[in-house]
């Protein structure tokens, strides 16, 4: 049987990571006129199946080679601009304003289900 | 300094802070331009903030990042010599100097300066909507 705290654990788990990304996103924006500042981004794929334990690799054996579990995806990416501009600064305006409104949407959408799970679970409780 | 970064508010405050800085010295130079200087030392030189990049403690496990303003520079560029004989500042050539404040660049850098304050306003009520929502998860 699952506990509620595994019930919810994805959507939560989701919820935070989307939360650092808006972070990460929002210091892009507030460095877009800092010369030779590098935009960052997060992997949000890789750090959600990290925390979902499917991890790259699982040995079943002591014999079996060590795979580096430091998953690249933990760190924080660079991103490759379109259009580098000449004082070495890699925000591109139009670049993130679009994925930090996808962020934001895919966060209150991540919302949303948890507020749907958490009322199918109220509702479960009362009986009613 | 101030504080450690830790948050949204944080990030964008200091990244407007940073932009009101550049809006003052901006409003200076228009201020000053068309002044006129009997010496070429004296005369006023178009004033140009420095943005660097300031990271967070945890900036590896968090990437987050702001500006702030390192320096106050003034520019190259040579106050302009003009022959005005008549001016009461003129020296003994009968010349005088215009600062050197080019006003269609600080005109560009005033629009520029307004949208990266907009986008950062734009960030922080959008995050700080989404915040109001999941503090009413639940409910």
């Amino acid at each position: 049987m699952k506990g509620i705290g595994e019930y919810l654990n994805l959507h939560a788990t989701a919820l935070t990571v989307r939360a650092k990304r808006n972070k990460v996103l929002a210091s892009n924006i507030a460095n877009a006129a800092t010369p030779n500042f590098k935009a960052r981004d997060i992997d949000f794929e890789a750090l959600i199946k990290k925390a979902d334990g499917v991890g790259p690799l699982r040995s079943t054996d002591g014999r079996h080679f060590k795979v580096s579990m430091a998953a690249a995806g933990d760190r924080m990416k660079y991103r490759d601009p379109v259009n580098p501009a000449r004082d070495g600064n890699t925000v591109e305006m139009n670049v993130e304003q679009m994925e930090f409104s996808e962020n934001v949407m895919r966060y209150q959408t991540t919302l949303t289900f948890l507020n749907n799970k958490i009322a199918g679970l109220t509702s479960a409780i009362r009986g009613e | 300094m101030m504080a450690g970064i830790e948050n949204i508010f944080d990030v964008a405050g200091r990244s407007m802070s940073a932009q009101l800085v550049r809006l003052n010295t901006i409003a200076s130079n228009l201020a000053n331009a068309g002044n006129i200087s009997g010496t070429e030392e004296q005369a006023y030189r178009a004033m140009k903030p420095v943005f660097k990049t300031t990271y967070a403690a945890n900036v590896k496990d968090s990437g987050i990042s702001t500006t702030e303003v390192a320096g106050i520079t003034t520019t190259e560029r040579k106050p302009e010599r003009v022959y005005m004989p008549n001016h009461p500042m003129a020296d003994d050539d009968g010349f005088v100097y215009s600062a050197a404040v080019n006003v269609e660049e600080e005109f560009v850098e005033m629009l520029e300066t307004k949208r990266q304050y907009q986008n950062n306003i734009e960030v922080v009520t959008t995050l700080r909507a989404l915040m109001m929502r999941t503090i009413n998860l639940g409910k």
